[in-house]
C-alpha cells in the first residue's frame, strides 16, 4: 500500500461514525445472559438494519400481490417494486444490464443454476472443472455432482501454507479440458482475497468461463463484473445485510440467452402447450414460481443501505479492524491463526492449543461473544491445515475495537476453565 | 459463569486431558464410528464381548472436551456390564440430558460417575456432543458398518 492511499484508508476509519451505524441495526442492541450480544459471526450471516426489515414489512403490508402478471393496481405495485430491487442490483455490481440479474435462493442455487444449465452442455466425458483448495462446499458439491454425471474430472488448486492459492499450479491446471472455472472472491473459511482478476484473466487466455462465488465479497468490497470481465457472479442478500432465501446470479446476457432454463414452472414461459413451451427471455426464464418478492425488496434496501454507508468507507474500516483484531488476538497464548494470506477479508479463523473450537465457542458465548466454531461448511480447507475445527471471528463494519477487546477477554477464561 | 463450571466440572476436564481406554483394540470384535457433522468430531469404538458381557472397550478420535469425557468415562462404565446393563445406563444417561427433570430424579445415583454431565442439559447444542460416544456403541454392538452421525 503506498503511503498515499494508506493515509485515505485511515481518513476514511476515522471518519467512519460506528456508534451511529450501530444505532441503526436493532440486533446491536441484544443482550445474551445479560451481556450485551458481541455479534462476530458475519461470514455465517449478518444482522439487518432496520430500512432492511422496515423495507420487507412495508412491502407486507402495502404492496402485498404477485408479480408479472396482475392488472390490478397492487400487481403493479408489487412488480415495480420487484425490478426496481433488480435495477439496484444491477447497479450495485455495475452489470451492463438489468436483464443480467437473475433473482435466486441464494449464492447455492447460483452456482446449480450455473452447473445445471450452463457447464452441463459443455461437459464431455473427460473434460475437466477447476476450482481452488478454498472452496466452500457450495462450490464444490454441484461441480462434483456435475463431473459424476457427466464423467468429468474436478480439479482442485492448491493453498499455500498461509492460505493463498498456488497460482503456479492454478495455471497449470487450466488446460484444453478445462470447461469452467469456479472460484470464491473471498474465503469465508480463512479470509484470503483472492488475486480474482489474474484468475480470471489467466481462464479467459484460455477461452474458459469463470464463475465467482462472491458471497463474502459482496458485502465488504466494490464489486463491477465489467471491470472483472466474470461471464458469472454469484451472491447472497443474507451476507449483506439483507433478507434470508434470496440472492442472485449475474450472468452475462449472452450466455443466459442460449442457456435452457434452471426449473419448469410458471413465470418462465412465454407460451405453453401439450406440444411444446416456449421460454422466456432471461431472467424471467430462471425464476420459475412466484419469488421472493419480499425478498428481493429487502434485498435492494440492503444495496440502498450499503451504498449510503459507502463500500470503499466500510472497506477502510474493516481492513482497520482486521489489523488490530489481528495483533491482538496472536497476543493470545497458545493461539494460532489459520489463513493470513497476503490479502484479507475481517475473517479470523483460529485454533488454541489443543481445546476445540466447540469449547471454545461455548466459552465465548457464555460472554456474549458470537463467533463461528466448525468447519464452516469447508472440510477441504480444515484438512489443509490438519485441524477438525476452528473458531471463526468474522468481523462487518458495525463492529468495534471494544467487542474485539472482549474476544480476547473471553479467549483468556479459556485458561480459567481448562488450565495450562 | 458457574453455568460455564457447572458444564466443565473437574472429571471431565480429567478425562478430556487423559481418556481413558483411549486407542485401538486390537482384537475386537466390533466397532464403530461415529461423527457430529456439526462441529467435526470424530471418534471410534472398539468391542470385545463374552457372550453378552463387554469384556474390553476402547475408544480413539477427536474431539470437544464433552464428547471426549464421555466417551472415556463410557468405557469405564460399560466395561464388564452386560449388554441391557449397558443399554439401560444410556438409556438413564440421555435422561439426565434431556428428560424431564421430574421424572430422572434418581437417576444420578444410578449412573455413577457419568452423573458429572448433568449440566450439558443447560446446553442443548452441547447434548449431541455427549451423546456420540453412546450412538457409536450401539452402532457397534448392533454391527452397523455404516458410519454413525449426530444429525
Amino acid at each position: 500500500m503506498t503511503d498515499a492511499l494508506a493515509k485515505n484508508h485511515a481518513d476514511a476509519a476515522t471518519a467512519f461514525d460506528v456508534d451511529s451505524i450501530r444505532r441503526d441495526f436493532p440486533a446491536m442492541q441484544l443482550k445474551v445472559y445479560g451481556k450485551p450480544l458481541a455479534y462476530l459471526d458475519n461470514a455465517a450471516t449478518s444482522q439487518k438494519p432496520e430500512s432492511v426489515i422496515e423495507a420487507e414489512a412495508h412491502w407486507y403490508r402495502e404492496s402485498c400481490a404477485n408479480v408479472h402478471r396482475g392488472v390490478h393496481a397492487l400487481s403493479v405495485k408489487a412488480t415495480a417494486a420487484y425490478e426496481s430491487a433488480r435495477q439496484k442490483l444491477a447497479g450495485f455490481i455495475n452489470a451492463a444490464n438489468t436483464r443480467e440479474i437473475v433473482f435466486v435462493r441464494g449464492t447455492t442455487d447460483a452456482i446449480n443454476l450455473v452447473a445445471g444449465s450452463f457447464a452441463r452442455n459443455r461437459l464431455d466425458p473427460g473434460d475437466e472443472i477447476v476450482i481452488s483448495g478454498l472452496e466452500h462446499h457450495s462450490n464444490i458439491v454441484p461441480w462434483q455432482l456435475l463431473c459424476e454425471e457427466r464423467g468429468a474430472k474436478l480439479r482442485v488448486a492448491r493453498l499455500d501454507d498461509r492460505g493463498d492459492v498456488d497460482m503456479d499450479e492454478y495455471a497449470r491446471l487450466l488446460s484444453e479440458r478445462t470447461r469452467m472455472v469456479a472460484l470464491s472472491h473471498i474465503s469465508n473459511a480463512l479470509g484470503t482475497i483472492n488475486p480474482i482478476e489474474r484468475m480470471i484473466e489467466l481462464a479467459h487466455e484460455r477461452d474458459i468461463p469463470v464463475l465467482v462465488d462472491g458471497a463474502q465479497a459482496a458485502p465488504h468490497k466494490k464489486i463491477d463484473v465489467q471491470a472483472l470481465g466474470c461471464e458469472f457472479y454469484a451472491f447472497s442478500s443474507h451476507k449483506m445485510f439483507g433478507p434470508t432465501g434470496v440472492g442472485a446470479l449475474y450472468g452475462r446476457l449472452d450466455l443466459l440467452s442460449e442457456m435452457p432454463p434452471y426449473q419448469g414452472g410458471g413465470e418462465m414461459i412465454r407460451t405453453v402447450s401439450f406440444d411444446k413451451t416456449e421460454y422466456a427471455e432471461p431472467p424471467a426464464r430462471f425464476e420459475a414460481g412466484t419469488p421472493n418478492i419480499a425478498g428481493a425488496v429487502g434485498f435492494g434496501a440492503a444495496v440502498d443501505y450499503l451504498l449510503k454507508v459507502g463500500l470503499d468507507r466500510i472497506e477502510a474500516y474493516e481492513d482497520e479492524l482486521l489489523a488490530y483484531a489481528t495483533e491482538r488476538l496472536l497476543k493470545v497464548p497458545d493461539l494460532r491463526l489459520i489463513g493470513t494470506a497476503r490479502r484479507k477479508a475481517a475473517v479470523l479463523s483460529f485454533v488454541v492449543g489443543d481445546v476445540h473450537a466447540h469449547d471454545v465457542g461455548t466459552i465465548l458465548d457464555q460472554e456474549g461473544v458470537a463467533i463461528r466454531t466448525g468447519h464452516h461448511c469447508a472440510q477441504p480447507v480444515m484438512e489443509r491445515y490438519g485441524v477438525p475445527a476452528t473458531s471463526r471471528a468474522s468481523l462487518a463494519f458495525y463492529n468495534t475495537r471494544e467487542e474485539v477487546d472482549r474476544l480476547v477477554a473471553g479467549l483468556g477464561r479459556i485458561r480459567e476453565v481448562f488450565g495450562g | 459463569m458457574s453455568d460455564l463450571m457447572d458444564l466443565y466440572q473437574e472429571v471431565i476436564l480429567d478425562h478430556n486431558k487423559q481418556p481413558r481406554n483411549f486407542g485401538p483394540l486390537p482384537d475386537a470384535d466390533h466397532q464403530a464410528e461415529g461423527y457430529n457433522p456439526l462441529c467435526g468430531d470424530q471418534l471410534k469404538v472398539y468391542l470385545k464381548l463374552a457372550g453378552d458381557v463387554i469384556e474390553d472397550v476402547h475408544f480413539d478420535g477427536s474431539g470437544c472436551a464433552i464428547s471426549k469425557a464421555s466417551a472415556s468415562l463410557m468405557t469405564e462404565a460399560v466395561k464388564g456390564k452386560t449388554l441391557a446393563e449397558a443399554e439401560e445406563l444410556f438409556g438413564g444417561f440421555h435422561d439426565l440430558l434431556t428428560g424431564d427433570p421430574s421424572v430422572r430424579a434418581e437417576a444420578p445415583a444410578k449412573l455413577g460417575k457419568l452423573a458429572v454431565f448433568e449440566g450439558v442439559r443447560e446446553f442443548p447444542v452441547r447434548v449431541k456432543c455427549a451423546t456420540l460416544a453412546w450412538h457409536t456403541l450401539q452402532a457397534a454392538l448392533a454391527g452397523d458398518s455404516e458410519q454413525v452421525t449426530t444429525e
